[in-house]
């Protein structure tokens, strides 16, 4: 927490009013992400996006712009930024103009809570889950929002789609992180992070720290857990095979179809935090978070202030390779049909994470 | 008191991303259940059958390639075919291997798009870039050959515009090569994957009786189960001489005359085609192929009908001869239009993500339907 220490010093040192100093260092703090991850993620996210995919299909992807086209991202903000903003006369304007800023709210929301290393976390809640899966509940009210406003019957299907898509797929996610809060007795993602270190098996996935007879048995509940989370969160960002709301092949590009210029780059933009955020919940819970798998360098040459930089890069590092699994997911499997994605989640998805829950329970008693 | 529902109507296309062109279809709602689908049709009408009673015979050639324009040199193979039965004229040998090979590598070509396409609207893209990649390699073939990618003008009456690139037949052996692996590639990517055939399996089935009464044929009529092909069974140019099997939908995943089998009898047919070539370039005599063709193209008062095998069903042209140089009418059977009639009922009670499955596993071309 050396960051919000740093600021909250300064600002008590000109006000005299720890109040003060508290709510700057706090507003300023959780505001970080936003600028210096946020932004710069999903500028990074779209090109390697592009990239990879043309790589997958021998193609070469955006060239032009920069050395291999890593320009081509922030050429394509500018060009969003300079487009008309269309408001067509049957849509619901209030409704239209806030669906954009709540969907991006939402997954911005949940960066404030991550652990970026054990030096800076957003805002360091101790409800830090809970928190994360309640801010990204917004974007359901958002895409709902813009599903209707937009009066296009292509959105209203995408946002009704969507909507209970996200609505399902949280049971899941909810039941998995149950049984690590269980497990852990933390909801405050650094204080689970920080159990996690040393080793990479002292990481929840190898059963968490210790070397005790439950430990070894959590690991087989462990990778179901990990397993059935991601494809859960696959599902709550709306990526392939569960991109049913924008399936663009059906419903055009389902709830942002009426959008244009900065309006759409902001659902564009929040789909792409998403991705990481989800990712980084992954890594925080089953992957030690911002540990690093063996010891830092830091510790090693005896220079402690490289370790917080060290974690940051592990952390986001972590983050970018489940986000390339997403990627390589959607560059190579086809879509669900709504039904069956429904079927998947309260047949297979939620009995498997519920059954897990009660042997971990049952584990942790023992 | 009972709240006022009511069917919704959603128009799909003409502008949208997956209605193979310019169809629209008016897809009446029960939620997400369809209860109706009416294609409209007309927007690429051009009028060809009216056409074609202005033009001379040769100059029909270039027309019937924007027809179905992703299978330009069958167009044309069909349409000589019947002018030649017209004129009563018999064609060097070497022409007719030329045809065919031509025809299947068209063929192949075709199915590429159709399950590119069908990939791409199940919502998987790379296959559909896959399939492009392997369908330029065919494109460049037919570039050597007679200049044009697409539209190609290729096959005249009595003969061909040019006799083959010098190169044509080391690079299209080298094709064959190239591209058996590559059936198992997308077969392994897109076939057998198990979220693709919860899509297509057991959606969409067409009864073989349903199929026969709506007069549907090509590899939709062969995914119902039924083995004609009209190659074999009313057969023409030199298609006698070879050795090659009918594919039919067996229903291995599904049920007989799913969208799968649809699918999967195009993957085989391709597979096929390339015996066929092989065997073709194996015989291919020599002669000369410009010296059939006639100097003055008027057929005697008459009429002929012909038909031959399209990638999509039986593609037949009714052609009347009046004793002059434009013919008097000419009628197209084209197998897409054909097809497209029974889009209501595969689609009744499925939902709206299964009509893009559907008609991916119909197989349009817009260019045919309208004409």
């Amino acid at each position: 927490m050396i960051v919000y220490d740093f600021l909250y010093n300064i600002v008590f040192n000109i006000t005299q009013s720890a109040v003060a100093g508290d709510i700057t260092a706090m507003v300023i703090s959780a505001a970080l992400p936003l600028l210096f991850l946020v932004l710069p993620f999903a500028i990074l996210a779209v090109w390697l996006e592009r990239k990879v995919s043309a790589h997958m299909q021998d193609r070469l992807g955006p060239m032009r712009t920069g050395s291999h086209g890593w320009l081509q991202t922030i050429a394509d903000v500018i060009k969003l930024l300079q487009k008309e903003d269309i408001v067509a006369n049957d849509n619901d304007r209030p409704l239209f103009n806030l669906a954009p800023i709540l969907v991006f709210s939402g997954s911005y929301l949940v960066f404030a809570a991550l652990p970026f290393s054990s030096a800076y976390i957003g805002s360091n809640i101790d409800l830090g889950i809970i928190f994360i899966i309640a801010a990204s509940g917004f974007v359901v009210a958002g895409i709902l929002m813009a599903g209707w406003s937009s009066n296009n019957k292509y959105s209203l299907l995408g946002a009704m789609r969507s909507a209970a898509q996200i609505v399902s797929y949280e049971i899941p996610t909810i039941l998995v992180i149950l049984t690590i809060i269980m497990i852990t007795g933390t909801t405050n993602l650094r204080t689970l992070s920080e159990m996690q270190t040393g080793y990479f098996w002292n990481w929840m996935i190898f059963g968490g720290a210790g070397l005790s007879l439950s430990k070894f048995l959590f690991i087989p509940f462990m990778i179901i857990g990990f397993v059935t989370l991601y494809i859960s969160t696959l599902a709550e960002v709306n990526r392939t095979p569960f991109d049913i709301p924008e399936a663009e092949s059906e419903l055009v590009s389902g709830y942002h179809t009426e959008y244009s210029g900065m309006k759409f780059a902001m659902f564009f933009m929040a789909e792409y935090a998403n991705m990481f955020a989800v990712s980084a919940i992954v890594s925080a819970i089953f992957f030690g978070g911002y540990q690093s798998p063996f010891g830092y360098l830091g510790n090693t040459l005896g220079l402690t202030w490289m370790v917080p930089i060290e974690q940051f890069l592990w952390f986001a590092s972590k983050g970018i390779f489940f986000v390339l699994v997403q990627m390589w997911l959607r560059w190579t499997l086809p879509r669900l049909r709504v039904d069956q994605l429904m079927a998947l989640c309260w047949k297979y998805l939620i009995p498997i994470a519920f059954v897990n829950l009660i042997i971990v329970g049952l584990i942790t008693v023992l | 008191m009972a709240i006022k529902t009511e069917e919704m109507v959603l128009n799909m296309g003409p502008q949208h991303p997956s209605t193979h062109g310019v169809l629209r279809l008016e897809l009446i709602l029960e939620g997400e259940i369809i209860q109706k689908v009416t294609p409209h049709i007309g927007y690429l009408h051009r009028c060809f059958e009216k056409h074609c009673e202005a033009m001379t015979y040769p100059q029909i050639i270039p027309y019937t390639d924007r027809m179905d324009y992703l299978a330009a040199m069958y167009n044309e193979f069909g349409y000589v075919i019947g002018v030649e039965k017209l004129l009563g004229i018999q064609v060097p040998e070497r022409v007719e291997y030329i045809r065919v090979i031509m025809g299947e590598l068209q063929r192949i070509a075709s199915h590429l798009v159709a399950i590119g396409t069908y990939g791409a609207d199940i919502g998987a893209m790379t296959p559909f870039l896959f399939a492009f990649r392997d369908r330029e390699v065919i494109l460049n073939l037919f570039e050597i050959t007679c200049g044009a990618r697409m539209l190609y003008n290729y096959i005249w009456v009595g003969g061909l515009s040019h006799d083959l690139h010098p190169d044509f037949v080391r690079l299209t052996r080298e094709f064959i090569t190239y591209f058996r692996p590559k059936i198992v590639e997308m077969n392994e990517l897109l076939t057998t994957n198990r979220i693709f055939i919860e899509r297509t399996a057991n959606v969409g089935i067409l009864p073989l009786e349903t199929a026969i009464n709506f007069g549907i044929t090509g590899p939709m009529l062969r995914g119902s189960g039924f083995k004609w092909d009209l190659r074999k069974d009313d057969t023409y140019s030199v298609y006698n001489r070879f050795d090659f099997n009918i594919p039919i939908g067996e229903g291995k995943v599904g049920t007989v005359g799913d969208c799968w089998d649809r699918y999967y009898v195009r993957i085989l047919e391709m597979g096929e085609s390339l015996r066929l070539i092989e065997q073709a370039l194996d015989q291919l005599p020599e002669g000369n192929v410009t010296s059939a063709i006639p100097k003055r193209i008027k057929p005697p008062v008459g009429s002929v009908y012909t038909r031959v095998e399209n990638p999509r069903g039986e593609l037949g042209y009714f052609i009347i001869s009046n004793g002059t140089t434009s013919p008097f009418r000419v009628k197209v059977r084209g197998p897409s239009f054909v097809n497209l009639g029974i889009m209501d009922v595969l689609c009744k009670n499925h939902m709206v993500a299964d009509v893009i499955a559907i008609l991916g596993s119909v197989d349009i071309v817009l260019g045919e339907v309208d004409r």
